[in-house]
């Protein structure tokens, strides 16, 4: 069987108009009634030069993914005007998409190709060029904007990690808890380095607290962060504005430094309105949250030379002290206090900043 | 401007006369900082600021080192991308030089606040054309002069161009086309992706 012969059975026309259908839809082919190829348009031609369409029945080059179920040229033929989706039977098995219009009068079949989403690998695969795409497609412009776009994207990307790197470095640096506005642990040490240094007599209040886990687990994380704004806000104002230091140190832990103050009396005068304060009921959305808190306070006028982390750590043992008397309470460092137990990793963790 | 340009112009003295040049031009006009950001906008008055310092420090005119940046652009390998980009205009110079009517509407599809001069080709005869680029402030006639000079090596043309000057904000490119098929070119394979 010639392809002239073959041409003619798929009706005298056809022959005729090839070279207008090459130029219009250089993906085209021309089936036969039978359903066996009679031309391929010459992009089709340059997928396969080494094993030629023509000839060769199109259902057994071509995969029908769907619609699914078509093996004859009947079931392909009644499946003209909608959108098909093929693949190659051989490598590189690169995935099409078509449509098959009937000739005029029975005489076969025009499929017309295109890449659609595959052409990113097309062109790589076949080294396809500007002259293998009908001048009306818009395959160029696409893998243009394909180009600018990722182009434009990847300075985007290496900005957003710079930029990421930068924020990093700077929260690292800030001396502020960003849920409560308080002072973090980095700025406290910082204060009570200095007042140390300066022979500034201070208390250093523990602040710890009771039952906030329980709003977490019950009520979620927002309540929670909501209880922890509430709390600063009390701390905040039950001390001297611009005098003492309020830090957040742990996920529910804090420290007050109170700078140039170790008056017993006044101390727990504070911790007291403090704790009251906090064990009044705290509304959110439509539930209330319900905690207190406990204090242990060292005063650096009892040390001979005040350290850091000796008064932190005592600070520490006074606030053991209230817990272990039932919570709610504020005791004062005395060297007759039980050390507390070495911290488990589940009781603190890290804070976020 | 965007960052895009001084991007470009800090590349251009990076990768032509060494890190060092360039650390040297950005302390000349106090930027504050080395790098430009290309996916950043910054003022429009610091992009001829760095400019004047690029040519006082090279010791070259304006014009000249306009011309190499564009030639930069489309040359150098670290500048892929754009000469790709390019390419993509016109599959031989002629229709690329059709193309660049699109220029700024194609700039703006990837970078959407990427604004560059408006282009306008007349075509006077199949080998004189001339391009007029319109709202032009900072010389980029000029640029376009290395573009296109560097393009036509790239589609293997042979040119003759020609800044005719500028005025109110207008600047006019005389194109002369001697011969398309002069050299080999380069190659332009569209599954590439440049980096």
């Amino acid at each position: 069987m010639t392809c002239r012969a073959a041409d003619e059975r798929a009706g005298p026309d056809v022959a005729a108009w090839r070279g207008v259908l090459d130029t219009l839809c250089p993906m085209h082919v021309v089936l036969d009634p039978s359903g066996h190829v009679v031309h391929a348009g010459p992009t089709l031609r340059k997928l396969r030069p080494d094993a030629p369409l023509t000839g060769g029945r199109f259902l057994d080059r071509f995969e029908l993914r769907r619609p699914r179920g078509v093996t004859s040229m009947a079931d392909l033929m009644a499946s003209s005007g909608i959108k098909l989706h093929l693949r190659f039977r051989d490598t590189p098995a690169t995935g099409l998409k078509g449509v098959l219009m009937p000739l005029p009068g029975g005489g076969g079949a025009i499929v017309n190709l295109s890449f659609g989403i595959s052409i990113l690998d097309a062109v790589r695969d076949y080294r396809l060029t500007s002259g293998d795409f009908a001048a009306t497609d818009l395959a160029i412009e696409m893998l243009y904007l394909v180009e600018a776009k990722s182009a434009a994207m990847e300075a985007s990307r290496l900005l957003n990690l710079r930029l990421q790197g930068a924020k990093i470095a700077a929260e690292e640096q800030a001396f502020t808890d960003t849920l409560t506005g308080l002072k973090n642990r980095r700025a406290l040490d910082h204060v009570l380095g200095r007042v140390i240094a300066a022979g500034v007599p201070f208390a250093l209040m523990h602040v710890d607290l009771d039952f906030f886990k329980s709003v977490n687990d019950r009520l979620g994380h927002a309540a929670g962060d909501h209880v922890l704004q509430e709390v600063a806000r009390i701390m905040m104002a039950a001390t001297r504005r611009g005098v003492d230091t309020v830090a957040r140190t742990g996920g529910d832990e804090f420290v007050i430094l109170f700078e140039g103050l170790t008056d017993r009396a006044a101390l727990a005068r504070v911790a007291s309105r403090i704790i009251e304060e906090m064990e009044k009921p705290i509304p959110f959305e439509g539930h209330v949250c319900r905690i207190s808190a406990s204090c242990g306070t060292a005063l650096s006028s009892d040390y001979d030379t005040p350290e850091a982390e000796r008064i932190m750590a005592d600070a520490d043992t006074a606030l053991y002290a209230s817990k272990r008397r039932g919570r709610a309470c504020h005791t004062f460092f005395s060297p007759g206090l039980i050390d507390p137990p070495p911290p488990r990793a589940s009781d603190n963790p890290p804070l976020q900043t | 401007m965007h960052g895009l340009i001084n991007r470009a112009i800090q590349r251009f003295v990076t990768d032509t006369y060494g890190p060092e040049r360039w650390a040297q031009v950005a302390r000349s006009v106090d930027l504050g900082f080395t790098d430009f950001e290309a996916m950043l906008v910054y003022d429009s008055a610091l992009t001829p600021r760095v400019l004047d310092a690029v040519c006082g420090d090279l010791g070259k005119p304006r014009d000249e080192v306009l011309e190499d940046i564009g030639t930069y652009l489309v040359s150098h390998p670290n500048a892929e991308a754009l000469r790709r980009l390019l390419r993509f205009g016109g599959v031989d110079f002629v229709e690329f030089l059709h193309s660049l009517g699109d220029l700024p509407e194609r700039a703006r599809l990837a970078v959407p606040d990427l604004d560059l001069p408006d282009l306008e080709l007349h075509e006077h005869a199949p080998d004189r054309f001339s391009l007029t680029v319109r709202g032009s402030r900072d010389g980029f006639g000029h640029v376009m002069m290395g573009i296109l000079r560097s393009l036509a090596d790239d589609y293997g043309a042979l040119v003759l161009l020609d800044h005719r000057g500028a005025r109110h904000e207008q600047e006019w490119i005389d194109i002369t086309l001697i011969e398309t098929g002069f050299a080999e070119g380069r190659d332009f394979d569209l599954g590439a992706r440049a980096g």
